[in-house]
């Protein structure tokens, strides 16, 4: 076993050899622009991007030419919101959204409330899902648009999106999916799902850095965008750009790859996920899981260490690359918005550590991460004031605290 | 964040880590801090003929606050009531080269330094008061 060991894959994942080696040829010899449609160069890119659409198409049960490429989720997301918004505003200004959302979505929705558009941010329920009823009971006359993400990047809960789809396609309004973490993880078809728009990228996938994709439903209904970058029309008009070829040979075949190995790969990371949970459990007392219990991404794992700080965790199994909802892992100071949104106290969400496994994690370095994980734990807490009142039998909630 | 060496051997080998009886005579009791805000420090001394004769600490929070209360209670040892009131939170910024981030850890370490003095302090006069 290697280390330092990943286990940080809602982040990022490492690009999958095979969809490298895909990728190689299109730098040097295939270096032909997709729309080059005079020479051979240009052909031979243009078949292979589009493969490469299908293949990405295929894996979201879409046509390829609803495949609209971008820089990645967070430009798919802008693209999405802001386009839809621009788009269809005379019949609307008011859209919906969960409280819990990626900050690419929320960044997007409060510029635009900037402009005059309002906008419900729907709370979430202690599992960190959405109630489809609360996003029937926030729509207006004036909605155009709602936007839910299929799973969350944190928590890993997967919310009710056919529900949501369901209730948005009877009221006529658009529904955009961020797909990011759930694409590739989690069966997804958007004819079933009664999705509009989904944004999602390569780099969660085990594909390359730098392009992600926005499908756009054409047929029931056509869904029509304002594009935020003007060009060369090329993306249907919608996104113009030279498209970079080797990155999306490299996105097609990580979602060819992901279709191919989901079934039994999908089961293999929850058992290790599982196998995670029940070695740090059952060594250690008041350990929370953050999430929904059944319903969540295969690979994720977010627990709360009761009396010790995330941070202070982390530091104590450097080796292992993880993430924490612990304010001072944060540039802002605050402790996790999610976390806070599922009404996990402050205290529990700066104890918070987010476990992401992957394509590539191994048993073995799960065992080494539980018996890393109870030994720092135990470190900090025999060290943590909180855990010593904790144990003297004090309600750490009657203190009077003398907060700073 | 990169830590620097001195934080990471105050958290590896944390000095004085315990508890000292509350009630015990002599010692002083400082806890300054929140769980919501995500550090709450420990921090007791002992004193005796107006020497600080030994410290102890106990801390939740990050790599910083850990060692920042730690480093505390190495410099208290040794120094009387007086001289402990001078430590700065400045000069635990310096000994550990915190980022500017990590100075509020600072800011609570002498703080709870001047708590633990006060509580002191405050059970003298009680002392002296019953006494005389």
């Amino acid at each position: 076993m290697k280390l330092p060991i990943y286990m940080d894959n809602h982040s990022t994942t490492p690009c999958d050899p095979r969809v490298v080696e895909a990728m190689l040829p299109f730098f040097t010899d295939k270096f032909g622009n997709s729309a080059s449609r005079n020479h051979s160069f240009g052909w031979e890119a243009e078949e292979a991007v589009d493969q490469a659409r299908k293949q990405i198409a295929k894996l979201i049960h879409a046509d390829s030419k609803e495949i609209i490429f971008t820089s990645g989720a967070t430009e798919s997301d802008n693209l999405a919101i802001k386009g839809v918004v621009e788009m269809y505003r005379e019949k609307g200004d008011h859209i919906i959204t969960s409280s819990t959302e990626h900050r690419a979505v929320l960044d997007a929705t409060k510029s635009l409330e900037k402009k005059g558009v309002q906008v419900t941010y729907l709370p979430v329920d202690k599992a960190g899902m959405i109630n489809p009823d609360d996003f029937r009971n926030a729509i207006t006359d004036k909605t155009i648009l709602i936007s839910i993400m299929l799973a969350s990047n944190e928590i890993g809960t997967i919310h009710p999106i056919q529900e949501i789809g369901k209730i948005a396609k009877e009221k006529g309004i658009l529904f955009h999916c961020d797909g990011t973490q759930g694409v590739g993880k989690i069966p997804v078809d958007v004819q079933e799902l009664g999705v509009d728009l989904m944004s999602f990228s390569a780099h969660k996938i085990y594909g390359p850095k730098g392009i992600g994709a926005l499908y756009v439903r054409r047929k029931a209904p056509r869904v029509r965008i304002v594009p935020m970058i003007d060009g060369g029309g090329h993306e249907r008009g919608m996104r113009s750009g030279t498209l970079p070829v080797p990155l999306v040979v490299g996105f097609g075949k990580a979602c060819e790859l992901c279709e191919e190995e989901m079934p039994v790969e999908s089961i293999r990371i929850a058992a290790m996920r599982d196998r995670l949970h029940e070695g740090i459990i059952n060594a250690l007392d008041e350990v929370y899981l953050n999430g929904h219990i059944t319903q969540r991404l295969p690979g994720n794992l977010n627990l709360s260490f009761a009396y010790v700080e995330g941070e202070a965790l982390l530091m104590g199994v450097k080796e292992i690359a993880l993430s924490s909802g612990s304010a001072c892992t944060s540039a802002t100071l605050e402790p996790s918005y999610v976390l806070r949104a599922l009404g996990v106290g402050s205290d529990l969400a700066h104890s918070s550590i987010r476990f992401g496994l992957g394509r590539f994690t191994t048993n073995e370095e799960v065992d080494y991460t539980v018996d890393r994980m109870i030994k720092a734990v135990n470190h900090l807490r025999e060290m943590s004031p909180l855990y010593e009142m904790a144990k003297e039998g004090i309600d750490l909630k009657s203190v009077q605290w003398a907060a700073h | 964040m990169a830590y620097s060496e001195k934080v990471i051997d105050h958290y590896n080998n944390p000095r004085n880590m315990g508890s000292f009886q509350k009630d015990e005579d002599g010692v002083g009791t400082g806890v300054v801090g929140a769980p919501e805000c995500g550090d709450v420090m420990k921090l007791q001394i002992k004193v005796e003929d107006d020497k600080i004769v030994d410290a102890k600490f106990k801390t939740f929070g990050c790599g910083s606050a850990i060692a920042s209360s730690s480093l505390a209670t190495e410099w208290l040892k040794g120094k009387t009531v007086e001289e402990a009131g001078q430590i700065k939170n400045t000069e635990i910024v310096q000994e550990l080269n915190l980022p500017p981030v990590k100075i509020h850890c600072s800011v609570l370490a002498e703080d709870a330094i001047k708590a633990a003095l006060n509580d002191y302090a405050k059970k003298e006069e009680v002392k002296s008061s019953a006494s005389s």
